[in-house]
């Protein structure tokens, strides 16, 4: 209990668009503990990528609870959030979203320049970040000169040179063939053995099953949360009813 | 600091055309401002040059006739000032600094030195006249006290004179003929209004004494010790009392007295001018605004475009006031460089056109009275950057407020 980086409290979350209000997340509960690795899943609409963006302090709740590392996310200032984001959460977007005009190293050293960090010191992280990921000799090129995995592969080291407590991996394979994607996953897999939560929003089932635990939402609530028997030594299934 | 720049170079680098078309009307506006004060300036200058060959607190005050009659003197009676008027005004007026009388010497005294002669306009005066009439002494001295004192025969020259007279051997210590006097030279000096004029200075005693002058004074210039026109302009009325008491005639007498206050015609022209300045700064500046507007534009869709990476930045952990940085320094980057440009085309310009100027003023020494150095100096450089900067910071203001306020989920749906 006292080791959950993630702690959510019926959480609930609409949006309002003129007169219309869509709930979107109706009450969820959820506990992740330091080191790690789930998926979430549901259909699109099902509010994955809602609690994500929470999860992610991008987004704010209207109702419940969310602890990061103990710590009381409320609506906040943008500057507290961004600060929170910078030293807690690491991004992996299924887009990449990298910078265009910037090249791998300048792209992996952003967060750090965000924390102040020299140039110098910041680029030298940067490198050996991309040597960990076997990117070293793409140090140099634009996100334009390179295959969709190594630009995930750029992504990942971007989200880990902040040394975040937490990775939201959004789709981080949906644009991948199914190649690139194991390795990638495998990568993740690593990043995980480190220490580092993770958080992957998919949908697809091969890479849901390479977690340790899958939460299935649906219409706004946690239909299925279970352990994943393959993964896990013990396959005790929990199953929350709402 | 480095990291500044190199984040706005990298997104300039994107888009050179368009940052050098925006570049462009802040240049303009620039341009157009330095051109304009130089301008002003120009004509200024050539205002005050006619104004150097003075001081600016003088006072010339010439006699003439009186226009009506005066406790029983008729009138057209023609005043003429003596050395007691000169006495008297040294001794009785306050807030004077300088005061000379003047009498002249004209065809009856030509200069001769050796076969060489002519007739130049001779000007017999104080010692103080100095203060009054700024002249360049080149070499040499001025008329000092000990020359009225003891009524020696000295003489002044300006260049052109010795030029002429003397060709290529050195006047100083020579002895020249005025009329059939000999004279001999103390000083060379150059006219500052009128480089080539051909005037020479006598002591006035000297010359009343000699040339038959008695006690007689042409006119008077006093220079005061104020520079307000207000208190010149009462040193001004006292004089005409004074001197209305003396030589009985009415004080508001518009043809007895012709008094002429330097300080008030510069000051006059200095107003004018300085409406003139002010007029120019605000449509220079309005002209900057207009440059302003399209910096703005070109910014707000600049943060339209780059949405995306601004959100990116945003999940990354920039915090909002960085991002307002990230577009506030790029804004003021483009106006700062491109007005740097505009201020040095704008300068250069303004140099060009001075040494045209100057070139045509060798032929025509009138040109420089009008118009004259034309150049915008330091402290509009200085005020030219300032305006420029918050020039930058307004034109980034609205739309780096934009881009803070962009919410990074839409921003990565954006594709």
């Amino acid at each position: 209990m006292s080791n959950s980086i993630i702690r959510v409290e019926s959480l609930h979350k609409s949006y309002v668009t003129g007169t219309n209000s869509l709930h979107v997340l109706k009450g969820i509960d959820l506990d992740i503990q330091q080191g790690e690795m789930v998926s979430i899943m549901g259909s699109s609409g099902s509010g994955k990528s809602t609690l994500l963006n929470i999860l992610g302090i991008l987004d704010n709740y209207d109702a419940g609870a969310y602890y990061l590392d103990g710590i009381r996310i409320e609506r906040m200032s943008e500057t507290r959030a961004a600060q929170y984001r910078n030293n807690y959460i690491g991004f992996i977007f299924q887009s990449f979203n990298l910078i265009s005009f910037k090249n791998a190293m300048e792209n992996v050293a952003l967060p750090l320049y965000y924390k102040g960090v020299g140039r110098k010191k910041r680029n030298q992280i940067a490198l050996e970040y991309l040597e960990r990921l076997g990117l070293r000799d793409w140090a140099d090129h634009l996100p334009s000169e390179m295959s969709g995995g190594q630009k995930q592969r750029v992504a990942i080291a971007r989200a880990l040179i902040s040394k975040p407590k937490v990775i939201l991996a959004d789709e981080p394979t949906g644009a991948l063939d199914s190649q690139t994607s194991l390795e990638v996953m495998d990568i993740l897999k690593e990043v995980n053995d480190s220490g580092i939560s993770i958080i992957i929003v998919t949908h697809e089932n091969d890479i849901a099953d390479r977690t340790q635990r899958v939460i299935r939402l649906k219409d706004g609530l946690i239909e299925i949360n279970k352990k994943n028997g393959s993964f896990h030594k013990s396959s005790a299934e929990t199953i929350v009813t709402p | 600091m480095l990291d500044y720049f190199e984040e706005i170079f990298s997104t300039l680098k994107q888009n050179k055309l368009r940052a050098i078309m925006t570049g462009f009307s802040v240049a303009w506006g620039i341009f157009m401002l330095i051109i304009l004060l130089g301008s002003g300036k120009g004509l200024q200058n050539g205002m005050e040059l006619n104004f150097r060959g003075s001081a600016t607190n003088a006072i010339w005050i010439n006699s003439g006739e009186t226009s009506e009659s005066f406790e029983g003197f008729r009138k057209g009676r023609r005043i003429q000032f003596t050395n007691e008027d000169y006495e008297v005004m040294k001794r009785e007026l306050n807030g004077i600094d300088n005061i000379s009388g003047r009498m002249y010497l004209y065809s009856s005294a030509p200069l001769t030195y050796k076969n060489e002669f002519g007739i130049y306009s001779i000007t017999c005066v104080m010692p103080e006249y100095l203060g009054i009439e700024i002249l360049d002494m080149k070499r040499g001295r001025f008329i000092n006290k000990f020359d009225i004192d003891q009524t020696r025969k000295v003489i002044v020259l300006s260049q052109p004179i010795v030029d002429i007279l003397f060709k290529e051997e050195d006047p100083i210590g020579k002895f020249i003929k005025v009329g059939s006097i000999q004279f001999q030279v103390v000083g060379i000096f150059q006219d500052y209004e009128q480089a080539d004029a051909k005037k020479a200075f006598l002591p006035i005693s000297t010359a009343q004494k000699v040339f038959n002058g008695g006690n007689r004074i042409r006119n008077l210039a006093v220079t005061t010790k104020s520079t307000s026109v207000e208190e010149n302009k009462i040193i001004e009325d006292e004089i005409r009392t004074l001197l209305a008491r003396r030589h009985r005639f009415a004080e508001e007498d518009s043809k007895a007295l012709f008094i002429y206050n330097t300080l008030e015609h510069f000051k006059q022209a200095q107003g004018v001018f300085a409406g003139i300045r002010m007029f120019v700064w605000i449509i220079g500046i309005m002209t900057i605004i207009a440059g302003i507007v399209g910096v703005s534009n070109i910014m707000v869709i600049l943060v339209k475009e780059r949405t995306k990476e601004i959100g990116i930045r945003k999940a990354i952990g920039a915090t909002p006031w960085s991002i307002i940085r990230l577009v506030l320094s790029e804004s003021v980057f483009i106006t700062a460089i491109a007005g740097f440009f505009g201020m040095l085309f704008g300068m250069g310009l303004l140099n060009l056109v001075n040494m045209v100027l100057v070139s045509v003023t060798a032929e025509n020494p009138m040109v420089d009275r009008v118009f004259y150095n034309p150049s915008a100096d330091f402290k509009v450089a200085v005020i030219a950057t300032l305006v420029l900067v918050l020039a930058g910071l307004t034109a980034g203001f609205f739309p780096a407020r934009k881009a803070s306020a962009i919410k990074p989920i839409e921003a990565l749906h954006d594709e």
